[in-house]
């Protein structure tokens, strides 16, 4: 044993006890993320929402402010006691907006989520397996993006009734296929290197070598399509709330809002106005943190 | 001593379009309990298959086991499920891979997959598993406070070391090592192999050495089995063959090696190429390169000839088919 130790020892490469720090991939990630102003505005943007969202109820109350009408201030402008106007039913456009957020943000994470759990299962299995199980797979997947996912997720919510979850779940469904070819790709690209066969190696099966070694190796891409796939959610939401399949009145949420607003477009501008702008904001917010999440995963551009 | 590892008869093919490539054909082995043999060969000459065989990590498809034995400690390989191997897998065979910048999984820390191996091994918990863990990377000569470290933390002689205390973590019966030095420099590849020998020696751990380093194997190993075309062509103790090499082939692995007591302007290397595993030429698989070959050579697949001992060859030379040429003598003349 100290033959062995005093062998090793001219390696001379025991770095200095301040390396010994846990510093893992993700925390050199972050450092690269902090270098990106774009994406440390995004993600700042993101924060301020999410904030507004969290606490919808101190900034707002949603019974007597967001929900109930007041038909004697109709259609105001932005004044002291109603800083983004009222709506045609006298409701604060801004505490309507805050609640609202909670919605938008809440199927946007969820139907990700869902996306994201079904895709990736979908595509990890695909790539990991190959063959006959992949081409089944893969091609069902094709069968579902040749249909529009606007079109897909409106019939998955009129088959299924419009409501929070059901929107959440069309929303998700019909975004599946895009998760599971990223997934697919970048599993196929992984199950070939040598540290998977080593892993087979050491006896781990096939569960294990798919959660533990490749997944968390595949992660980056997705996470990238994630925070772009937040933004076409938000976005999907408010589309399918516009033409009245999302969530119903009067329920707050920004897509419906636009959709309330537009007969009064010419006398009031600020009832789609400001809806209108949040949801820009928004996703160009989680477009610029996911494009500067590309970047940071980068590894070509780790010097 | 018993035999820890006899193979026979083992061809394993890989089917392509272009025809089936027989990376190993009816190749025999035998290891016992401590012993290290060195398995030498040219690229593409079946030593990597061999060893995917051992493990059962024969990739398939395209990769199939024809025919042939594996027993390991009493126990046919072949027959064994897929279960039973997981268990034999980094449990009583291990393997250490070529290349150890890519052998690690980059965003786990070395710690987690040293404790991987335990885990699933031996019942032990997380904790105890990774302060096992600590203790291997000290045997490899690693302090144990880099448990947490991620391997691009590490040099290449030192993710080498990580990847030996996985190999080593359950104290297997069997190592196999596929070109460990390869990607090393020659004074990493010193230290690491110096550190392979003390652990085996402490465990006593048999090994498969892979490699085609002849200086490699001088160093580490008790027996040789030179591979080419998939066949063991020779099969000798250490000392018997760098005393006495028989085979032409292992004459001309010799000669392209640079000797410092003699002044040469150039090494004598072996003519022509390794053949298309897809298309092995008849007879003796090595004729078409051997420069004593006969017209018999190319129509008769040489046996195994015993030279002496457990040194045994396959040429038709020692069959008394062909006039045996001293081949010592004969290429002595040739760099004079």
């Amino acid at each position: 044993m100290s033959s062995v130790t005093s062998a090793a020892k001219p390696v001379g490469l025991d770095k200095p006890k301040t390396k010994s720090k846990k510093r893992s991939q993700w925390a050199e990630v972050w450092r690269r993320l902090k270098q990106n102003k774009m994406a440390m505005l995004g993600l700042m943007i993101i924060g301020v929402i999410i904030f507004c969202a969290i606490f919808a109820d101190v900034i707002a109350d949603y019974d007597t402010v967001a929900i109930k009408q007041n038909l004697k201030a109709r259609m105001e402008g932005p004044s002291a006691e109603h800083i983004l106007g009222t709506d045609e039913f006298g409701r604060d456009i801004f505490a309507r907006m805050v609640h609202g957020a909670r919605v938008s943000l809440q199927v946007g994470l969820i139907a990700v989520g869902i996306a994201i759990l079904i895709g990736g299962s979908l595509g990890a299995v695909a790539g990991y397996y190959g063959g006959k199980l992949d081409n089944v797979i893969m091609r069902l997947m094709d069968v579902f993006l040749a249909i529009p996912s606007i079109l897909l997720a409106i019939a998955i919510v009129s088959a299924l009734g419009p409501n929070l979850f059901n929107l959440m779940l069309a929303i998700g469904v019909s975004s599946v296929p895009s998760y599971a070819r990223i997934v697919r790709a970048s599993v196929l690209s992984i199950r070939d290197q040598e540290f998977i066969e080593a892993a087979r190696a050491i006896g781990a099966d096939d569960f294990r070598i798919i959660t533990k070694h490749i997944i968390p190796n595949a992660l980056a891409p997705v996470i990238v399509q994630a925070t772009l796939g937040v933004a076409g959610a938000i976005l999907s939401t408010a589309g399918l709330s516009f033409i009245g399949m999302g969530i119903q009145p009067p329920a707050p949420e920004w897509g419906a809002m636009l959709s309330g607003g537009r007969q009064y477009l010419r006398y009031a501008w600020h009832i789609t106005a400001f809806p209108g702008v949040a949801i820009m904001i928004t996703i160009l917010a989680l477009n610029m943190l996911g494009d500067g999440l590309r970047d940071a995963l980068d590894p070509r551009l780790k010097s | 001593m018993s035999k820890l590892l006899k193979i026979s008869d083992l061809s394993i093919q890989y089917n392509s379009e272009d025809g089936n490539v027989r990376a190993v054909n009816n190749i025999a082995l035998e290891l016992e309990a401590g012993e290290t043999l060195g398995l030498v060969g040219e690229t593409g000459a079946g030593k990597t298959t061999t060893a995917l065989g051992i493990m059962g990590l024969v990739p398939n498809p395209p990769g199939k086991v024809v025919s042939g034995k594996i027993e390991f400690e009493g126990r046919d390989l072949m027959n064994a499920t897929e279960e039973e191997m997981r268990m034999i897998r980094g449990n009583k065979i291990s393997m250490i891979f070529q290349d150890p910048m890519t052998s690690l999984n980059p965003v786990m820390t070395v710690g987690e997959q040293i404790a991987e191996v335990i885990e699933i091994h031996q019942d032990l918990g997380t904790k105890e598993a990774m302060s096992k863990a600590g203790e291997m990377l000290e045997l490899v000569g690693i302090p144990a406070a880099r448990v947490n470290d991620y391997p691009h933390q590490f040099s290449g002689g030192m993710k080498q070391r990580v990847v030996i205390a996985i190999s080593l973590a359950c104290n297997p019966q069997l190592l196999i090592a596929d070109e460990p030095t390869t990607a090393l420099d020659v004074t990493i590849q010193a230290q690491v192999l110096d550190l392979m020998r003390n652990l085996k020696k402490e465990f006593n751990t048999a090994m498969m050495m892979i490699t085609h380093d002849l200086g490699v194997v001088a160093e580490v190993c008790d027996k040789v089995a030179i591979m080419y075309a998939g066949e063991i062509i020779e099969y000798a103790p250490i000392k018997q063959l760098f005393e006495n090499p028989c085979h032409p082939y292992t004459h001309g692995l010799f000669g392209s090696i640079p000797n410092l007591d003699e002044e040469v302007s150039r090494l004598t290397p072996i003519t022509g190429l390794m053949p298309d595993p897809t298309d092995l030429p008849t007879g003796c698989r090595f004729h078409p390169r051997c420069p004593h070959a006969k017209p018999v050579c190319s129509q008769q697949t040489p046996k195994n000839s015993v030279v002496e001992g457990e040194h045994r060859v396959k040429c038709l030379m020692f069959e008394g088919l062909v006039e045996k040429v001293s081949i010592n003598e004969a290429s002595s003349k040739e760099v004079g």
